[in-house]
């Protein structure tokens, strides 16, 4: 029940109407960190709209995410800035050492990788951002060694 | 209590906070200072003062971006003798030398010193004098990095919604006729004129209206709107109420990035600080106008800048764009007449407002008025965000603002527009910069974005790049945007990868041609011109991948192969250390060498390296 509670009170702090709907999943997403097919569900009841239509818009954004992340959530910012100064390498020092393409969460559930078009720091790149915070100026190895302490 | 009078109290405020004998630290927090420590650094200068038992003598605030991201974290001290030091690169470590040399001593800390902020130092040059802030002309960034964000009576004392005051005394209409005269385009990219686009929506007859603050700053290698909307969130939210009063609008909303959090919230805290003030709200300041003002979070889809696709994602749909006609000015969000300007163009309408058209008009070129802000980004020494007058030149720019290419490398080219934009070359440098002679060139002026590149990125790589978003991003709504950015990529990935034929050259640019006059809308129609532009200026690049299997810049890495020149290798180890996959060995103080089967062109021995021993072929 404690799952199910939050859910329905999130969804009771807003209305039917169909301009709910990304307002409501990002509720959704900040408070269970992916939106679950149960989740996605209760969002359609409650706007009385399909599932269909609810996964339609849903998948159009990148920001929503259907599998858990993990523990440590990485982000390699591709920005441009961080691109002309070697974004590439470092994603790849990641995908090395931790195994993941982006996208993808590890089998033990520790990481997930994730790749984001820019954040706007582009005076610190090429930007890496884990737990929320943010790394700037990374190379390859300063990278290896960021993963390595949180594992 | 009258306007007036609330102005007056807010006056009395910031005297209070420029008081010259109080002491006071500015601690630049936005996103940028904050990635660079600026939260640690206010922390570390608390427990300092604590110290000193100067915690109650002294005002810290948190302030926007001053602009000089390379510098970061900055620091203003203002000591008992009223000399306001700015320092730059400052880490918690420096908060008890600062603090016992300014604030105890009296004297300036010379190893971070910048700048004097007002005055003029036998030791430290003048802010306003600095080759970075010489050049510029700040009116969208009047207030970044100078107020306290979330405090109303700063902007008020600076002059903030005077311009919503003279607007209700002007009537809607003359409000239109003032930004027509004013001259300014919208700061988007388009530069369509804005005083003409509020006129199409004033005309239009409906039960409701809607004015829409773009906020969803996209292109990647900009953050010139997040900048403004953290360092001086009201400069926007009273150009959007001045822009829904002129066009005969009580909603406005703001639709922002979700990747901006820090923005959201000081636009939520100056939203509730101006229904508090009765700036929002029934009949403001008993002018008759109502308005309200929403917040939007996007979700992640490049193609809602656009403004139709904007339209759509608030509807709560998928943000796919629509065709035009109907214009959103006669039939946009839910199907009323609504209006979309950008945030640097509602920044600069509340100037513009409170100042007057003429003032505004007497920056910039004849068809280009005002000013324009830059993320200036990539290889260049002071990275940063700029505000320079329309008409000044590349090379200003580049070279005098941004203290020229990083590490004294070859200036290549100069990327404005982002993944819509194009790549200036070398040989512009003397270009006039304002909407008619970037389009001249190839390029657009695009929102801001400018990212310099040097000769060690690679042209052929740079449209890979950008088209690898635009192919990511594209909605896949009408074929040649969807159709088309698959096909460009396929081709310069092959091409970047040695595998190319002459013929594509060919073949791209009339995909390109295809996509410019056939795709639905700005995404697509605009998505080939980091090819178009690259083949125009650098295809001796294109062909050298293609017959020579070479990349001239070293940067494409299944043309190239990394070796270290045993004459100059001193064995000192330092690429054995920064060598991600232990690609190289060595003993120490003999020359090293490169597993060429283990290593993945990754380049880091190269930075590391600081005889210029590890070659590039």
């Amino acid at each position: 029940m404690s799952e199910q509670f939050p859910l329905e009170t999130i969804l009771a702090n807003f209305g039917r109407e169909r301009d709910n709907l990304i307002p409501l999943l990002q509720e959704v997403q900040e408070r269970f960190h992916y939106l679950s097919p149960e989740a996605v569900q209760a969002v359609a009841d409650h706007l009385e709209l399909s599932e269909n239509d609810v996964y339609g818009v849903a998948t159009f954004y990148a920001q929503f995410r259907f599998v858990p992340p993990g523990l440590h959530h990485i982000k390699v910012c591709e920005g441009t800035a961080c691109h002309v100064r070697g974004s590439d390498r470092i994603l790849d020092a990641i995908s090395r050492s931790t195994g993941l393409k982006p996208g993808q969460t590890s089998d033990d559930g520790a990481f997930s990788l994730e790749r984001v078009a820019c954040f706007g720091s582009c005076a610190l790149a090429p930007v890496v951002v884990v737990d929320d915070k943010v790394y700037g100026r990374m190379t390859a190895a300063k990278t290896n060694k960021l993963i390595e302490d949180k594992k | 209590m009258s306007f007036a009078a609330r102005q007056q109290q807010a006056e009395a405020a910031w005297q209070t906070f420029e008081q010259p004998d109080r002491l006071r630290i500015l601690v630049g927090s936005a996103t940028c200072g904050r990635a660079a420590g600026s939260l640690e650094v206010m922390q570390a200068f608390a427990d300092e003062l604590a110290k000193h038992g100067l915690t109650e003598a002294a005002d810290m605030v948190e302030v926007g971006c001053l602009g000089m991201c390379y510098a970061e974290v900055m620091v203003e001290i203002r000591g008992r003798d009223g000399k306001r030091v700015l320092y730059q690169g400052v880490e918690p470590r420096h908060a008890a030398a600062l603090i016992e040399t300014q604030l105890v001593r009296g004297e300036v800390y010379l190893p971070l010193a910048l700048a004097v902020m007002t005055g003029v130092d036998e030791a430290v040059p003048t802010f306003a004098e600095l080759p970075m802030i010489k050049p510029q002309v700040r009116i969208v960034l009047r207030n970044c990095g100078i107020i306290d964000p979330t405090n109303i009576d700063h902007y008020l004392a600076r002059g903030g919604y005077q311009g919503m005051t003279r607007a209700f005394a002007m009537g809607p209409d003359q409000v239109i006729e003032e930004m027509k005269a004013s001259g300014l385009r919208g700061r988007g990219g388009a530069g369509f004129p804005t005083g003409v686009k509020w006129g199409f929506a004033r005309n239009s007859v409906a039960d409701q209206k809607y004015v829409i603050c773009n906020a969803d700053e996209g292109d990647p290698g900009a953050f010139m709107d997040r900048s403004v909307l953290e360092g001086d969130p009201h400069a926007v939210l009273e150009g959007l109420l001045i822009a829904g009063y002129a066009i005969g609008a009580s909603i406005g909303y703001v639709y922002c990035r979700a990747e901006y959090p820090l923005a959201i919230e000081r636009l939520q805290g100056a939203i509730t600080q101006m229904h508090e003030l009765g700036f929002l709200g029934g009949d403001i300041l008993g002018s008759g106008f109502g308005f309200e003002i929403k917040i939007k979070k996007g979700a992640g889809a490049f193609v809602c800048g656009e403004e139709t696709s904007l339209m759509q994602s608030i509807e709560g749909k998928r943000g796919m764009p629509l065709s035009k006609p109907p214009f959103p000015a006669v039939s946009g969000l839910f199907g009323k007449p609504t209006n979309i300007n950008n945030v640097e163009t509602l920044a600069a309408v509340s100037a513009i407002m409170e100042k007057g058209a003429a003032w505004y008009a007497g920056y910039g070129t004849e068809k280009s008025r005002g000013t324009k802000t830059f993320a200036l980004a990539g290889k260049i020494s002071r990275t940063g965000l700029i505000e320079v007058p329309m008409g000044i030149s590349l090379r200003t720019i580049i070279n005098e603002i941004g203290g020229g290419v990083l590490d004294g490398k070859q200036f290549k080219a100069v990327q404005t527009g982002g993944p819509s934009g194009g790549c200036i070359p070398a040989q512009f440098i003397d270009l006039a910069v304002d909407y008619e002679r970037l389009a001249e060139v190839g390029s657009i002026m695009g929102s801001g974005g400018m990212i310099v590149i040097d000769e060690e990125s690679c042209m052929v790589d740079m449209a890979r790049y950008f088209l690898s978003f635009t192919e990511n991003e594209s909605c896949g709504k009408c074929v040649p945007c969807r159709m088309g950015t698959q096909h460009l990529l396929r081709m310069l990935t092959t091409i970047t990868e040695g595998r190319g034929t002459l013929e594509q050259l060919d073949i791209m640019r009339k995909i390109g041609d295809a996509m410019k006059n056939a795709s639905l809308c700005g995404l697509g129609q605009t998505a080939a011109n980091p090819v178009l532009t690259t083949l125009q200026y650098f295809e001796d690049e294109y062909r050298a991948h293609i017959v020579d299997k070479k990349c001239p810049a070293g940067a494409c890495r299944a043309l190239i192969r990394f070796d270290i020149d045993p004459a100059r290798c001193t064995g000192c180890g330092a690429c054995l250390r920064a060598c991600p996959v232990a690609a190289i060995s060595g003993e120490k103080k003999q020359p090293h060498a490169i597993d060429q089967e283990l290593c993945i062109q990754c380049g880091s021995c190269r930075q590391a390296c600081k005889f210029a021993a590890v070659l590039v072929d």
